[in-house]
């Protein structure tokens, strides 16, 4: 990495963190079953994507589950061609920011087609994804 | 409350920096900021530190930097604001000297971010989006976060790669002149758009390179000013700050800042200025798109009108407002948490007019402009000098 003489320090870290779900875990278990869910605060009607437990602008923790139709059409996109060290054996992803029928934006992979087909308008589907190993995310998928 | 003045400034040469750790890094640019100042160490009773951390190997950073660089016992703190660490930092020491907490503060940018390997360091940076949401299942980048403003705004104003390209020909010119800077060596439009792609449409000279640098100042108040008989101190009239959201998926669109927005204004307001007042700005041109962004942003032109202006050469010295005649992020190069203070280094030499004249910005009101921002935007933070 360098030429300048220094240390080579043996002492790796390998840090793994536990993301704390239980307060959105609908959304998690109705990946599993294919649907996407965003929650409404039920006082100030404000649907939110990703999910949250509470409405920091009105300080309410009253909130219901709505599930999303997942129409929607790209805002912006991108094509990662140089990847972070984590996501190093995937090939080239493209990531989209779509806004849903709703009104909520999200920002997710986008599969099944090649940039070059791609343009701001276009109409795509926000889908629930499960890998074989059993880990949920969302994709869209082109409409 | 205080006026408060820059009295002193140092600035390391910013590139892979392997040959010191970053406590001697950062005494490359304290020593001098205290040594223009009159001042020795044990004369700081406080110091604020912008840096990010995590490429190098000490979690705090600001207590060694202290020790080595003879400051032990004086106040300390690390400001976290992702890229506008070192404008936090400086917020941090102005407020405490402007709140009369204190006479004399020292402000410190060190970052050293070439001890890992470049995948680690887009890890990190890429985490710094929204780890939760964005990066655990979709690997965002830095790069990958302002190519999605760069195709809404070649969509929505007919920006092009070669616009882009354009920016980064300029930086690269004044970075060739900047002793201090990380790439000094110029660039062609052709060359920028032939390099390899980053994150569509980004390109690898669109993109700021990853580098080891430090800067500082001295900040004092006007009583101080006059009690160390400092001549021609240069004041900070004005700080201007904002915020916006985690989520990039909530912001309103793609095609600017509005963290950016909100800190000029209030930093406008503050100074009592207008955008055609300024002679001078240091823009955070982290990507080509964000440097067009930000001359929309800080009102130098309309939204929408950004490439004309760098296609007109209304950015470079001659133009109506020279940006980033140290070469920018782009080419000096961005040590994250010292950028912010470089950024003021930079531009209290360029109203000292110390410069080489092929860079130096013509003074007519000797008011400059700094601009820095955090994260995807996540952070904004404005700063207005005047001599």
């Amino acid at each position: 990495m360098n030429k300048a003489p220094s240390l080579e320090s043996n002492r790796s870290l390998i840090i793994t963190y536990n993301l704390p779900i239980s307060k959105t875990s609908k959304f998690w278990d109705e990946l599993k079953q294919g649907k996407v869910y965003a929650t409404k605060c039920k006082k100030c009607g404000k649907l939110v994507f990703p999910p949250v437990a509470d409405c920091g602008p009105c300080g309410s923790s009253e909130i219901e589950w709505t599930e999303l139709i997942g129409n929607g059409k790209i805002v912006t996109f991108t094509e990662v061609v140089v990847k972070p060290a984590s996501f190093s054996e995937e090939p080239s992803y493209i990531v989209a920011i779509a806004k849903l029928s709703e009104g909520v934006k999200v920002l997710a992979w986008l599969s099944g087609i090649k940039k070059e087909k791609l343009h701001i308008g276009m109409k795509v589907k926000l889908k629930a994804k499960v890998f074989s190993d059993k880990k949920v995310a969302y994709e869209f998928v082109p409409a | 409350m205080n006026k408060v003045a820059i009295i002193g400034k140092g600035h390391s040469r910013f590139g892979d920096r392997s040959d010191v750790n970053l406590a001697e890094l950062s005494f490359e640019a304290i020593q001098p900021a205290l040594d223009a100042s009159g001042l020795t160490a044990k004369e700081i009773p406080y110091m604020a530190l912008g840096s990010m951390g995590v490429w190098s190997e000490e979690p705090l950073p600001a207590v060694v930097i202290a020790e080595y660089c003879g400051l032990t016992g004086a106040g300390l703190v690390r400001c976290e604001a992702a890229c506008a660490s070192g404008s936090a930092a400086v917020f941090n020491a102005y407020s405490a000297v402007m709140s009369k907490q204190t006479d004399l503060a020292l402000v410190v940018g060190a970052e050293k971010m070439k001890q890992i390997d470049t995948s680690t360091v887009m890890e990190m940076i890429g985490r710094a989006g929204y780890y939760m949401w964005e990066f655990e299942n979709f690997g965002m980048t830095f790069p990958a976060y302002y190519a999605l403003h760069a195709v809404e705004h070649m969509e929505k104003f007919g920006t092009t790669e070669k616009d882009l390209a354009r920016v980064a020909v300029k930086n690269h010119r004044y970075g060739a002149m900047n002793p201090v800077a990380h790439l000094r060596h110029e660039i062609t439009v052709e060359k920028a758009l032939n390099s390899n792609v980053i994150a569509w449409p980004l390109k690898l000279y669109d993109c700021c390179p990853i580098t080891d640098g430090s800067a500082a100042l001295v900040l004092a108040s006007e009583s101080k000013v006059k009690e160390l008989k400092i001549e021609d101190p240069v004041w900070i009239d004005a700080m201007g700050f904002a915020s916006d959201t985690a989520n990039i998926s909530k912001r309103e669109n793609y095609v600017g800042l509005s963290a950016s927005v909100k800190a000029a204004k209030m930093a406008y307001n503050i100074a009592g200025i207008s955008p055609i007042d300024v002679d001078v700005a240091n823009v955070h041109d982290c990507f080509t798109i964000a440097e067009i962004m930000a001359y929309e942003d800080l009102g130098f032109c309309e939204k929408g009108d950004g490439a004309q202006m760098i296609r007109d050469g209304e950015t470079e010295i001659g133009g109506k407002i020279p940006v980033n005649l140290d070469g920018g992020l782009k080419a000096k190069g961005h040590p994250i948490g010292t950028t912010g203070v470089s950024m003021l280094v930079e531009l209290t030499k360029q109203l000292r007019e110390e410069v080489k004249p092929t860079r130096q910005a013509p003074m007519k009101n000797y008011v400059a402009l700094a601009h820095n921002t955090g994260g995807t935007g996540h952070y904004g933070f404005v700063s207005i000098l005047r001599r």
